[in-house]
């Protein structure tokens, strides 16, 4: 039976003595020992060492173990002794793909795998009992699992694992095996600690930027500052003598590589650099520009539907007061904390790839339409990502790494982006705004809503074929009528008026859900106001359909104490969503001083993700969440000048700190019979809650982001 | 042989050990050690002083490795995240594991230098000193068990 089939390799880089990681990627002698594959998803060696396969990303989600938990449970494995290990793409395609999708975004890592998973470790115990029973020649039926180890009840024999692997792995896989029922999970549900924590505190987690190879030159990048830009021309002669510089390169049409020893010497050679670029037209493009683009599409006569119900004129016309507010959020770039690299090498006809990346098989596409080659002449080396959010789902920064390679064959080149190229060069969350508009009847009831976006769309930049009759779904995320937590509004209407820009655009954690929560939650805020209601009572009131986002919202109001006294100064703010298959609400205590200092004193923050996998996972997913969401609304925001992005590093980009970070309670409220996504439903509530006290400390509604630009910052 | 144009080797103690590189002297020590040392622990982030992520000792206190100029170190002692303990056994560490504090990991090389200079300096610190000290930044946002695991390491040390 076949073993290490994937990236098991990254723990074992070997080291010299002098420290340095220059050996590549051998497998010591004992750590290759093989083990039995038992299924696809398990890999069991003679001393009960479980290896669980994962085919999506490791990017500090908690994903990989929770995949591991999910095959181990129904294993019946002994946790202590299990690992993971990436399954490789190309073994992947090799194999009829097996292991399933390897894209790792939209909170999919676990709820797009469970039911495959858990059925490749109910299967693998199977075949385990079933090759216990044929060696004591007894029924299977008398034979139980649990901890690694097969007892047949009548006899007390007892069998390891380590002991059946090799028997158990030629029979057959069973198609249909029994899962557990939720009663009898032992892993699920336990808050664990992680599989990929030691080597994260002594520097010895290999990330993709890290990798170093026999012969290795290192590559730096400028691409056209503008938008949509081309490079002319460059002076290579100008740095040809610099230490250490050996190519200087065209890039695909846009971009220009000085390849050299060192990456700092390839830096600093790029630096010196004469460069020429076209702007092609694209290099009078600001933000001034923008937003007057997307304010026309506010009132505009033609707009994509999202869903309606009822008679949106109707409920308006029968309202005895009408509500309109207009909101908006910036471009947002990424900035994980491991600027985009990727190492490649061109031999041979053949490609092979070091990349940290949300998705291995466009990894190895992307490599193959780079290097010109086959499908099945690249090998893929997926390393742990420092850092996704969604921006390694695409692959541009692969693809400019073979291009650099294909002009230097035989040597493995490692790019590094500078974090202004990162910054700059990023697939943005796109800027939009909202005209929001209700009517309340004498009562305060809603009697009619009308979202109208106005923005920027992923799909149409990334994925046009995904569009749906020119409209773009992926915008109105958390407001169609199966997400939607207020569908007791009799008369609704939630419309897009696409304003595309040429400025790039992707998935940044928490997606469009991000953008439209807030205006969402902060325009009911404003109802409850204009309606002289308590902001809690009044969604309740709204939620007589939606029972599930309504006991969310409760779990929340309850353990937060929502009415009760609070210290002179703070205030609270509520708000609630549901995305990524999970219902989500948070409160938020805040006091804001009279020179605009914001002090966010608590959170309370409540998740119904169905089957939590591991509670405790889950809660770092909450407090991270806060951290990428409150980032956002104090600070985040691209602005576009001359035709390209101002804010370069996170001098000008800033990022939420530990002093500035709040204490954050979870609440997680499990209500079974289905797996929702953690890794971003939360963030979509973190800034609303926010706004919403903020607004109930001061009465200021601020309704354009990011806070800095309206005379708030963080205590 | 030697197209570096340095300014003749220059010795660096790092982690109780001497090393000889042959860089220019104003090459940022982050890069010197990532490149020419081959020591990867510690982390390009930003590189103008703002994320933290390459953070080492130099004599005992914690500084951002990005900024500081390889022919400046002169004899002082560097301590890079692979020589904080021998086995990952120091205390930050040690608390690091119990908190289940990284999630990507990338910035944490950085976060335990950080946490570790500051213990050194202060046995008991406040959490007042833990945000005056702790500006690393973290895009995963793992502040909270950061804090709680330098309260958690103070303990640990206080026992030993």
């Amino acid at each position: 039976m076949t073993a290490s089939i994937g990236l098991g390799r990254r723990f074992f880089l070997a080291s010299t003595a002098a420290g340095a990681f220059s050996l590549g990627w051998k497998i010591p002698a004992a750590q290759a020992a093989t083990g039995a594959e038992v299924g696809i998803w398990a890999e069991i060696h003679a001393d009960d060492t479980v290896i669980v396969r994962i085919a999506r990303s490791e990017m500090g989600q908690g994903t990989l173990t929770g995949l591991a938990q999910l095959v181990a449970d129904e294993l019946d494995a002994d946790w202590s002794k299990v690992r993971a290990e990436y399954v490789a793409p190309e073994v992947n395609n090799a194999r009829k793909r097996v292991w399933g999708d390897m894209s790792t975004g939209g909170s999919r890592g676990i709820r797009a795998s469970v039911d495959y998973v858990r059925a490749g470790g109910a299967a693998a115990r199977a075949m385990l009992i079933q090759a216990a029973a044929q060696k004591w020649n007894v029924a299977a039926a008398e034979c139980s699992a649990s901890d690694s180890v097969v007892t047949h009840s009548l006899s007390g024999r007892r069998l390891r694992y380590g002991e059946l692997a090799e028997a158990a792995a030629k029979l057959p896989v069973p198609e249909k095996p029994v899962l557990k029922t939720p009663a009898q999970w032992k892993i699920i549900g336990k808050g664990v600690k992680r599989l990929d924590t030691a080597e994260k505190l002594t520097g010895a987690q290999k990330y993709a930027i890290d990798v170093i190879l026999p012969g290795m030159l290192n590559a730096a990048i400028a691409q056209s500052p503008v938008f949509g830009g081309k490079l002319v021309s460059f002076d290579a002669a100008k740095v040809a003598g610099m230490p250490g510089v050996r190519h200087v390169l065209a890039v695909d049409d846009n971009a220009v590589a000085v390849v050299a020893d060192k990456w700092w010497q390839a830096k600093t050679a790029l630096e010196a650099l004469p460069v020429t670029w076209d702007e092609a037209g694209n290099g009078k493009l600001s933000s001034a520009e923008i937003a007057r683009h997307l304010a026309g599409g506010l009132d505009a006569a033609e707009a994509g539907l999202g869903q309606k119900q009822g008679d949106l004129a109707a409920g308006l016309k029968a309202a005895a007061k009408t509500v309109t507010a207009t909101y908006g959020t910036p471009f947002l770039a990424h900035a994980t904390m491991e600027p985009m690299n990727c190492t490649a090498q061109f031999a041979d006809g053949k490609v092979e790839i070091w990349v940290a990346s949300q998705n291995g098989d466009a990894s190895l596409a992307a490599a193959a339409e780079a290097g010109g080659v086959k499908l099945g002449d690249v090998k893929v080396n997926k390393l742990h990502l420092g850092g996704g959010f969604g921006r390694r789902g695409q692959q541009d920064y692969t693809r400019q790494a073979v291009l650099i390679a294909k002009q230097v064959p035989g040597r493995p080149i490692k790019l590094i982006w500078s974090r202004e190229e990162d910054m700059q060069h990023d697939f943005f969350r796109p800027i939009t705004q909202a005209k929001m508009t209700a009517g309340l009847d004498k009562d305060g009831n809603v009697t009619a809503l009308h979202a109208r976006l106005s923005g920027q769309s992923i799909v149409a930049y990334l994925s046009p074929s995904r569009l749906v009759n020119g409209v773009d779904p992926v915008a109105f995320q958390g407001w169609a009528a199966d997400e939607f937590g207020y569908m007791a509004i009799p008369n609704l209407l939630i419309d897009h008026a696409m304003r595309n820009t040429n400025v790039p655009v992707g998935f940044w954690r928490g997606v469009n859900a991000n953008q439209n929560t807030i205006y969402m939650e902060c325009f009911i805020d404003e109802l409850a106001h204009a309606a002289g209601r308590d902001p809690l009572a009044f969604r309740q009131a709204l939620m007589a359909k939606n029972p599930k986002h309504l006991a969310v919202l409760n779990a929340v109001a309850e353990k937060a104490g929502w009415g009760k006294p609070l210290p002179a100064g703070v205030f609270r703010g509520i708000a609630q969503n549901y995305a990524y298959g999970s219902y989500v609400a948070a409160v938020a205590e805040v006091s804001v001083s009279a020179k605009g200092a914001v002090q966010v004193h608590r959170i309370v923050a409540a998740t119904d993700p169905g089957y939590v996998v591991n509670p405790q996972q889950v809660a770092a997913q909450i407090e991270g969440s806060f951290a990428y969401g409150l980032s956002a609304l104090f600070y985040g925001e691209n602005t576009v000048e001359n035709g390209r992005m101002v804010e370069g590093n996170f001098d000008s980009y800033q990022i939420l700190r530990m002093a500035e970070m709040p204490k954050v309670e979870s609440v997680i409220v499990p209500s079974g019979g289905f797996w929702g996504g953690v890794g971003e439903p939360t963030i979509a509530v973190a800034p609303p809650a926010v706004l919403n006290a903020i607004f109930a400390a001061t009465g200021k509604r601020v309704r354009q982001m990011p806070l800095k630009n309206q005379g708030f910052f963080p205590a | 042989m030697c197209n570096d144009g340095g300014h003749g080797m220059i010795t660096l103690t790092i982690n109780g050990k001497q090393h000889q590189v042959d860089a220019p002297d104003d090459t940022p020590l982050l890069w010197v050690l990532r490149e020419w040392i081959g020591m990867t622990g510690t982390k390009f982030g930003c590189g103008v002083a703002q994320c933290g992520a390459c953070s080492v000792h130099v004599d005992g206190e914690v500084q951002r490795s990005c900024q500081i100029h390889v022919g400046d170190v002169g004899s002082a002692k560097i301590t890079t995240i692979e020589g904080l303990s021998p086995d990952g056994s120091h205390p930050v560490q040690r608390a690091w594991l119990e908190h289940d504090v990284p999630q990507c990991g990338y910035c944490q090389s950085g976060q335990i230098m950080a946490a570790a200079a500051l213990l050194a300096q202060k046995p008991r610190p406040s959490d007042a000193d833990i945000d005056e000290a702790m500006t690393n930044i973290c895009r995963c946002g793992t502040y909270n068990r950061v804090r709680a695991a330098i309260h958690t390491a103070a303990d640990l040390a206080g026992k030993v």
